[in-house]
């Protein structure tokens, strides 16, 4: 081979390796990007069916029931409420009252099958993710007290 | 007043750092000796300044001043003395104010090692280096001052958060710091090298061992706080891909990729833009994780502050860092001159290759970390990327850079013959294959992906030892750096065996259990004998104690505890782990279960191989080690000159 064929042929395999190392990265990362939705939108059946994503907001006084490992609680923004089923160990920091933020998918009867449920390290810390459903519930709330309703 | 004066001297600090940003290079723009003579005084001044400033809040923070807010917040009277001082950065300020004085270290050091170099050089470094402190130093005055008093004092402190009162994070953070700001020493090289306009490889080799330095202290700082994670956080987890731990991963993989530009530029003249890019990306990569870390749009055990004033100023910083060397890259990077030819069979090519996968890691670890606050700051949703996302990408991107290591090392710089190298790599590829089945068939839960994790480690272990004989064949000193790169190499295949293992063969178990229960994993047994209350010098805790026997035998007591400390209601689980050569026991003790009997959630694990992740970390810093203390970089540095 000439030096200039090589030079092409080096160039040309770089920028076919890079294509392809591009092309696999945003594949994952299309499939892997979980989204997250407010106890609201999930009743009101916005979240998607079959695919995993987040849901955010309070834990449920008194919704707290324990069988062992499987565990059963209900998050709620105030507004809506979502009942949640999980089987393991729960965070240290999860308790009845305060902010959580669950991982899973919708199962049959509208309920959800968390896989995960997020710890957080610091006892004053709101789950971002968990404010932004309070937030959302109770600016919908104000904005119906003041229209006029039908 | 003490602490005013430590304010006081900050104050002063910046405005030293101004006139070694400017007048230095203004020195080496007007030709003018005595401006470019003020470098090296005014680093050590600005040194001095800011170590005392540090001192001054030390010394508050381990004499109980509550009057300084900073130490209301983050330290407590009941404090254990080195916790008090690990206070001083366990907050948004102090931590600041540990990564200035680290900057100002590193620019004396870079003053008093750098005898040999021309003065115009010197003047460039130190002022490039002048300026990214006045930056950070007008940050700290105008944003986050540790110096800030409380009128009245407060009775008592908050308490350090629990979960950093840990051996661990007392040396997590400064070693991580001195890695970030370390960039900044390649980065200065780099620029001066761009200002100076003379884009020779004398540059390069000045830098070679700061980048090296830098990189070391990366290297143990991404490992402890792994570490540190692994057994504080009760999980068992070392590795979660959270953004904090991407913002440190990013730089590092740049600084490993530029290592090897580095030496690219230095023995063969190649790669200088490449370098010279690099170096400009690690520290921006460094910058922008100061800025994930502590502006808190990430709001984790790491993220002190929430005032988005700090995260815009950081921002603003970045974005001038990257832009005026991006602009400065762009109007000098032609004029430097190409190397030597580069076949498409040399060590060069594969150097090349493994550092642009690196890149191509980095951005990808990138996009994943970034792309949900900039949707979220967007207003577009919310969403999460997740560790799924982290391994499919990752994983695959980083076995050719393993795979590549053992070519890379065996083929000749400028050409090799492809059949030469062929016959070089047959035996540690025999080696890899065999060891790869034989992981597969004969393990009872092997798989192609554990096969291939140990086919790498043992590639590159033979390919390097064959590599060590080959040269111990060949008559001449040997270098302490070819030691350093093989021992590093040698690191990187015990992580990937520390990895694979763990990967493959874990075993977790959640359980609940009541006393004289017993649970078995593997060939061991745990029986729970008992459960005691412990009190602490600032905590109560639940101790449980464990029998553990292996195949029968008593082997010996496990104790892990939960934890409450008295300054917050956080519980905290503390994890009892029986650290091995070959596997890790983790106890990990969760609730109390309320019944009849008391029983408690237990979760058990069984973790082969999981400390050769940290051996082969210390692997990589005693490699880097060995690197710098070669002599070359001295001698060769002043026959440059």
């Amino acid at each position: 081979m000439k030096p200039r064929h090589q030079r092409f042929l080096l160039i040309t395999l770089g920028v076919a390796a890079l294509a392809v190392a591009g092309m696999f990265v945003l594949n994952a990362f299309q499939s892997n990007l979980v989204f997250f939705f407010t106890p609201t939108q999930v009743s009101n059946g916005e979240a998607p069916k079959g695919r995993a994503f987040r849901v955010g907001g309070m834990v449920k006084e008194g919704s707290l029931v324990k069988d062992g490992e499987n565990v059963q609680f209900v998050i709620t923004d105030f507004a809506h409420d979502v009942p949640v089923v999980y089987k393991g160990l729960l965070p240290d920091l999860f308790k009845e009252g305060k902010g959580v933020v669950a991982q899973g998918k919708l199962s049959q009867d509208n309920g959800f099958a968390a896989s995960e449920v997020l710890a957080k390290h610091d006892e004053n810390y709101m789950p971002p993710e968990a404010k932004h459903a309070l937030d959302e519930a109770a600016a919908s709330r104000a904005a119906k007290s003041v229209m006029p309703s039908k | 007043m003490i602490v005013e004066i430590g304010h006081f001297a900050l104050i002063l600090a910046a405005c030293v750092a101004l006139v070694q940003g400017v007048l230095p290079l203004a020195g080496t723009a007007f030709d003018h000796q005595r401006w470019q003579a003020l470098a090296r005084p005014s680093a050590a001044v600005q040194f001095l300044l800011i170590a005392f400033s540090f001192g001054v809040l030390a010394h508050g923070a381990l004499t109980d001043d509550f009057s300084i807010k900073y130490i209301a917040e983050h330290s407590n009277s009941l404090l254990p003395a080195q916790y008090k001082f690990a206070s001083v950065w366990g907050g948004h300020e102090g931590s600041l104010l540990l990564w200035m004085l680290m900057l100002s270290g590193w620019t004396v050091s870079v003053a008093l090692f750098s005898r040999t170099l021309p003065l115009a050089m010197v003047a460039r470094v130190i002022g490039i280096l002048g300026l990214v402190s006045t930056g950070f130093l007008m940050f700290i005055l105008t944003t986050s001052s540790p110096f800030e008093r409380l009128l009245p004092a407060a009775p008592d402190g908050r308490d350090l958060n629990p979960l950093l009162q840990d051996p661990g994070l007392v040396i997590h953070p400064p070693m991580l710091y001195m890695g970030y700001v370390g960039f900044s020493v390649a980065f200065a090289f780099s620029v001066a090298a761009l200002m100076s306009g003379r884009m020779d490889a004398a540059w390069a080799r000045w830098s070679r061992p700061w980048t090296v330095v830098a990189w070391i202290f990366m290297t143990a700082g991404i490992a402890l706080g792994s570490w540190w994670a692994y057994y504080e956080l009760g999980w068992g987890g070392w590795w979660f891909w959270d953004p904090v731990e991407n913002a440190s991963l990013m730089p590092w993989l740049f600084g490993t990729a530029l290592i090897h530009a580095l030496m690219v530029t230095d023995k063969r003249g190649g790669f200088k833009a490449w370098s010279v890019l690099l170096a400009i990306g690690a520290f921006s990569l460094s910058l922008l994780g100061t800025f994930l870390v502590r502006s808190g749009v990430l709001t984790s055990v790491h993220a002190f502050a929430s005032d988005p004033k700090r995260g815009v100023f950081i921002l603003i910083f970045l974005a001038l860092v990257v832009g005026i060397s991006l602009t400065l890259f762009a109007w000098r990077a032609p004029k430097a001159t190409l190397g030597g030819k580069i076949g498409l069979v040399s060590r060069e090519s594969m150097l090349l290759v493994n550092s642009v996968l690196l890149v191509v890691a980095t951005g990808a670890v990138l996009l994943g970390t970034v792309y949900p606050l900039i949707v979220d700051a967007l207003n577009l949703g919310k969403l999460s990327v997740g560790a799924p996302y982290f391994n499919a990408v990752f994983v695959p991107l980083m076995v050719p850079v393993v795979f590549l290591m053992v070519p890379g090392g065996i083929s000749h710089w400028r050409e090799s013959r492809l059949k030469e190298l062929g016959q070089d790599m047959l035996v540690p590829a025999i080696a890899a294959v065999l060891a790869g089945l034989a992981v597969w068939t004969l393990t009872e839960r092997g798989s192609w992906l554990t096969a291939m994790g140990t086919a790498l480690a043992v590639w590159v272990v033979v390919g390097l030892v064959m590599q060590i004989v080959a040269r111990l064949q060949k008559p001449g000193r040997i270098a302490p750096s070819f030691w350093g790169m093989h021992l590093a190499h040698l690191g990187i295949a015990v992580v990937v065996v520390g990895i694979t293992m763990v990967k493959g063969y874990e075993v977790e178990r959640d359980v609940r259990m009541g006393l004289n229960d017993t649970v078995s994993i593997e060939n061991y047994s745990f029986e729970l004998t008992g459960v005691s209350q412990v009190d602490g010098p600032n905590y109560k805790a639940i101790r449980a104690e464990f029998k553990v026997s292996k195949d029968g035998q008593f082997l010996e007591l496990m104790k892990p505890e939960k934890r409450k400390y008295f300054s917050s209601a956080m519980p905290m689980t503390e994890a009892a782990i029986d650290t091995g050569l070959f596997r890790d026991l983790y106890l990990s003790l969760g609730e109390a279960i309320e019944g009849s009997t008391p029983q408690w959630s237990v979760r058990v694990f069984y973790k082969p191989f999981v400390s050769w992740i940290w051996y082969g970390a210390i692997l990589m810093v005693l490699g880097g080690l060995f690197a710098v203390s070669d002599r070359r970089y001295r001698n060769s540095a002043a026959s440059v000159a």
